[in-house]
């Protein structure tokens, strides 16, 4: 076994092994805990980051690293290739800060040695998702995570904790069944289907059943839907809220909710490929898509609760990657594959912000924000960055995005975009600017006039450092967009091969 | 003499155990647990060798006992179906002899456990390797009458009462059973499987006795509407003999279904016998499900599921009749389904019993916070639901994988949503028990004298290992897939 194998195997394995070793240790022993978890952490980080390099290594040619078992003509194999490398990097180094995060977030809490375990499976599973090779593989990692994910969202086991948890699985596991049901069609209507750039049907099935592969399309999207959360499957995520800090931080903006747009992309770019607009099948997305950016935004501007907010704001974002993929010119799918690294450094800035204030000053509210840059300036410059980048401001990396989508759409003859993304940004820049505006501009309460108190942090330094590692990410993947290793440029080689 | 040895093999399955089993009673309640132990430890390389021998022979192999050949003498036959529910037995029955040891500390009352625990493995296995369809009674009848023995095991009142209706219906199956063995017998003179399946005609008399045998043996596997006795037998047992019950017994009438339909004839040999079976299976998921949704214990509410569970083998009939064999197909499903279902079930009950002595109750609105008092056991009841709701990477994924793709395929989609409408509503039904095992503990009184009670750590362990063998079964059970079809003509035949 070569290096890249290596890699490619253990970045999947390592999560379990870890979560493995958590179980065994129990709740009691907590440094041994925290230390094999960030041990596993930090190798998982390695490895996917050794798998992508593998990726890169292999571009040209196409030679990827792979290995798989075989079940009757059911093919379980993984393969670190270009497009996945994205998702397994931005799990796997997140996952090793947002560990820091949580040792800090989770240090007065209950139950946390099947908190971390959980945690570590789901990170697992999305892995998983990102490096699988066909669309079996990666149905089974997606379910693994639906089920993972839920010990998390209910951990407090409170009645509202419950309730949201209930939720959750109220509309994942009906998704689940109709993937299932699609994955399982489309087998055996195409037989094994590999992650292929350019679409992995055979030829000439468009034409032969395309009533089939419309309602495969159809049952494949709408499994996928609930964790991209596209309008009408968006409701279990504002519900989810309710899980702790890291959960919301790492699984609702990143893993979980990410898993199902990359699903989306592997379908319409590697499964269907041209296909998917012979049969008609992309304008709907799109448009479904967009509606899902407005509708998202517009009730993220309701919302009091901070939380609340990032989630219909993420309801969004999520749509900004479907949108591009299903616009298929090379720069829109580019801005689609780009945006799933930066939303996810800048989103789980602001989750990670979120989780800070809530338990250093109690603030769960945008009303109560009042004057919180001079308590916390550090916290709340890093959110304020994160702000400014999901809007849109030149140079953060949302800029690039919007930027590369509209050049796309231009390209793809679907102009309207343009407009979707003009009264986008106007209704991202009115949900998040009153909060910049509030801390930084608005009268402190008395006891945060001072700042934070003399000879202290702002905050528990585990979290604090983590949140602003990842704004500053953030900015970084936008100033130097059009540096070698940029997930924009990374896309744009991605997208090169997709568009073929 | 390797040779020699090896021949015997087959016939140590049913030794071994049958051996052990007066031992135990003879030893007492204190040393009949070793030597259980030991005899049930002993079955697993036997089970692998066996596995070994029929998958390296390719063929069925046939043992005559004494050396009289058929019709006369007794005839053992191994097989990769065989091999597989012996290889299941062994797994199984080890898990659960482990667990015994806890469950039954050294109690006067369960004196004779060790000894009828023995001898029902021991019935078991004689069943699978039976050649003929009057030894298949036989087995079928010693099965039966060691269950049902296991059932009244703590002589209380509710126990004795599900004993007795579980009796009354194992009786009747058996009249219709033997009823259709007389009838084969006076059509073709013959008794031997291999035989039958050779001169088997389309014959009224040979349909007919077809038909009674499935109605005897419909009852005793529990299929919906003849699924009564099976839910109070099941939960009123003492937990171990439960998890056998379900993961293994039902299982031996249905081995005997599946090899009178597909070996000896098929599915199509009484018209609309595989779609009668199929639509009563589909109910019973309906049915089973609907009702542990319903329960108020535990135990009755996965009692109820394994009423659900079974519906599943019996879409195998339908499937096979229309979709034929070859490479992903139904009959491989329903197998491999019994084979997971097996695993998960028994990890389904040894957890329960886990709860039940870790509560003093099975109430589940009383189970709150149960993933903080019994981690272990949790775990082990949440794993081995996945393997019910089927989904991946379980044994169940791969069974309903398989089901839908054969039903897809001959266009008889209906069955693929009641596999895939059964999933859900076995994700509602374990859900009621994970659901409050998160929430935080009830600020009971009782807590803290429950929490006095710590569980043995093998009792825990041996139901985490099953629902965890259950799971890793849809990723690594191609060797299974394999075995299974060793010797039977029909696999791999493309229609």
């Amino acid at each position: 076994m070569n290096w890249p194998v290596i890699a490619l195997l253990a970045a999947v394995a390592l999560p379990f092994v870890t979560a493995t070793v958590i179980f065994a240790l129990g709740e009691t022993r907590s440094t041994a805990r925290s230390a094999a978890n960030l041990l596993g952490a930090a190798g998982t980080a390695v490895a996917v980051l050794a798998a992508a390099a593998s990726a890169w290594q292999g571009r040209e040619e196409r030679a990827f690293a792979s290995a798989g078992i075989e079940l009757l003509d059911i093919g379980f194999g993984l393969e670190a290739d270009m497009l996945g490398s994205v998702f397994a990097v931005v799990a796997g180094v997140l996952w090793l800060v947002t560990t820091v995060y949580a040792i800090g977030y989770m240090s007065r809490s209950a139950d946390r040695a099947r908190f971390f375990g959980f945690f570590s499976i789901c990170v697992g599973s999305a892995i998983g998702i990102a490096l699988a090779e066909n669309l079996i593989t990666f149905f089974v990692f997606y379910e693994m995570l639906t089920l993972a994910t839920y010990p998390l969202v209910v951990h407090s086991g409170t009645p509202a904790a419950l309730k949201g948890g209930r939720t959750y699985l109220t509309y994942a596991l009906p998704a689940g069944a109709a993937l299932a049901l699609g994955v399982v069609w489309l087998h055996v209507l195409a037989g094994p289907v590999s992650f292929t750039p350019g679409g992995a049907l055979p030829f000439g099935l468009a034409f032969v059943h395309p009533a089939q592969l419309t309602v495969i399309f159809a049952l494949l999207m709408g499994g996928l839907g609930v964790k991209a959360a596209l309008f009408p499957l968006h409701g279990w995520l504002p519900a989810a809220m309710v899980a702790p800090a890291p959960v919301s931080s790492l699984l609702h903006a990143v893993a979980v909710v990410k898993a199902g747009v990359f699903g989306i992309a592997r379908v319409v770019l590697e499964v269907y490929g041209p296909d998917a607009a012979l049969l008609g099948l992309t304008l709907p997305l799109a448009a479904l898509a967009a509606f899902t950016i407005i509708f998202g935004s517009v009730r993220a501007l309701v919302q009091d609760d901070l939380k609340k907010r990032l989630a219909f704001s993420t309801v969004a974002q999520l749509s900004y990657i479907v949108l591009g993929v299903v616009l298929a010119s090379p720069l829109a799918i580019a801005a689609g594959i780009a945006h799933l690294a930066h939303h996810a450094a800048l989103k789980i800035t602001m989750f990670f912000t979120a989780g800070v204030v809530a338990e250093e000053v109690g603030a769960y509210r945008v009303s109560e924000f009042d004057g919180l840059g001079r308590r916390m300036p550090l916290t709340m410059g890093a959110f304020s960055i994160a702000a400014l980048g999901i809007v849109g401001t030149p140079p953060a990396a949302g800029f690039t995005t919007k930027w590369l989508l509209g050049a796309g759409a231009l390209d793809s003859g679907t102009g309207w975009v343009l407009a979707v993304l003009a009264v986008s940004s106007l209704l991202n820049a009115a949900y998040f600017f009153p909060i910049i505006h509030r801390a930084w501009f608005r009268t402190p309460r008395a006891e945060w006039a001072s700042g934070p108190a003399p000879g202290r942090a702002e905050a528990d330094l585990r979290m604090v450092v983590p949140l602003v590692v990842t704004a500053l990410a953030g900015l970084a993947m936008g100033l130097l967009a059009a540096a070698a290793l940029s997930p924009a440029r990374w896309a744009m080689l991605v997208a090169a091969m997709e568009a073929l | 003499m390797t040779d020699a040895l090896l021949v015997h093999m087959p016939a140590l399955a049913v030794v071994v155990p049958l051996v052990a089993a007066p031992i135990a009673f003879l030893a007492g309640a204190r040393w009949g647990r070793p030597v259980a132990l030991f005899a049930t430890a002993l079955s697993i390389p036997v089970a692998f060798v066996i596995a070994w021998m029929a998958s390296t022979a390719g063929e069925k192999l046939r043992y005559q006992i004494g050396g009289w050949d058929a019709p006369l003498g007794i005839g053992l036959v191994v097989d990769g179906l065989s091999a597989t529910m012996l290889l299941v037995t062994a797994v199984v029955g080890f898990a659960i002899t482990v667990y015994s040891l806890g469950y039954f500390a050294e109690q006067e009352k369960y004196r004779f456990f060790w000894a009828l625990w023995l001898f029902l493995l021991a019935s078991l296995a004689a069943l699978f390797l039976s050649a003929d369809v009057f030894n298949l009674y036989v087995g079928l009848e010693l099965v039966s009458v060691a269950a049902v023995a296991l059932v009244g095991l703590s002589g209380k009142r509710d126990a004795l009462i599900a004993a007795m209706r579980y009796m009354l219906a194992a009786i009747l199956g058996s009249i219709f059973y033997l009823f259709g063995v007389a009838l084969l017998y006076g059509a073709f003179g013959v008794l031997d499987l291999a035989h039958l399946a050779a001169v088997l005609g389309p014959d009224v008399t040979g349909q007919a006795a077809f038909a009674l045998i499935t109605i005897g043996l419909v009852l005793k596997t529990a299929l919906f509407p003849a699924h009564f006795w099976l839910p109070p037998a099941h939960s009123n047992a003492p937990s171990p003999v439960s998890a056998v019950l379900s993961a293994l017994v039902v299982k031996g009438s249905f081995y005997i279904l599946l090899r009178l339909w597909t070996d000896v004839g098929d599915p199509s040999y009484v018209p609309g016998m595989g779609t009668l079976l199929g639509v009563l299976g589909a109910t019973a998921i309906v049915w089973g499900s609907i009702q542990a949704l319903r329960q108020e214990r535990l135990k009755m509410l996965v009692a109820y599921s394994t009423v659900a569970q079974i519906g599943y083998l019996f879409l195998l009939f339908p499937l096979v009749e229309i979709a034929g064999r070859h490479v992903a197909d139904a009959w491989s499903a329903g197998v491999f389904h019994a084979v997971s279902h097996a695993l998960a079930k028994s990890a389904m009950f040894l957890a329960a019993g886990a709860v039940l002595s870790r509560f003093g109750h099975d109430r589940i609105e009383g189970l709150g916070g149960l993933s903080r008092r019994a981690p272990v056991t949790m775990m082990a009841f949440g794993l081995s639901g996945i393997t019910m709701m089927g989904l991946p990477p379980s044994g169940g994924f791969v069974a309903k994988w398989l089901y839908i793709t054969a039903s897809i395929e001959s266009g008889a989609w209906w069955w693929a949503v009641v596999v895939l409408a059964g999933g859900l509503l076995a994700a509602g039904y374990v859900a009621r028990v994970v659901v409050p095992g998160f929430a935080k503990a009830s600020a009971d009184a009782s807590d803290a004298d429950v929490d006095a009670g710590r569980l043995p750590k093998h009792m825990e362990l041996a139901a985490l290992s099953l629902a965890l063998a259950a799971l890793v079964l849809g990723v690594l059970g191609q060797p299974v897939l394999d075995l299974m079809v060793v010797g039977d003509p029909a696999s791999g035949v493309i229609p």
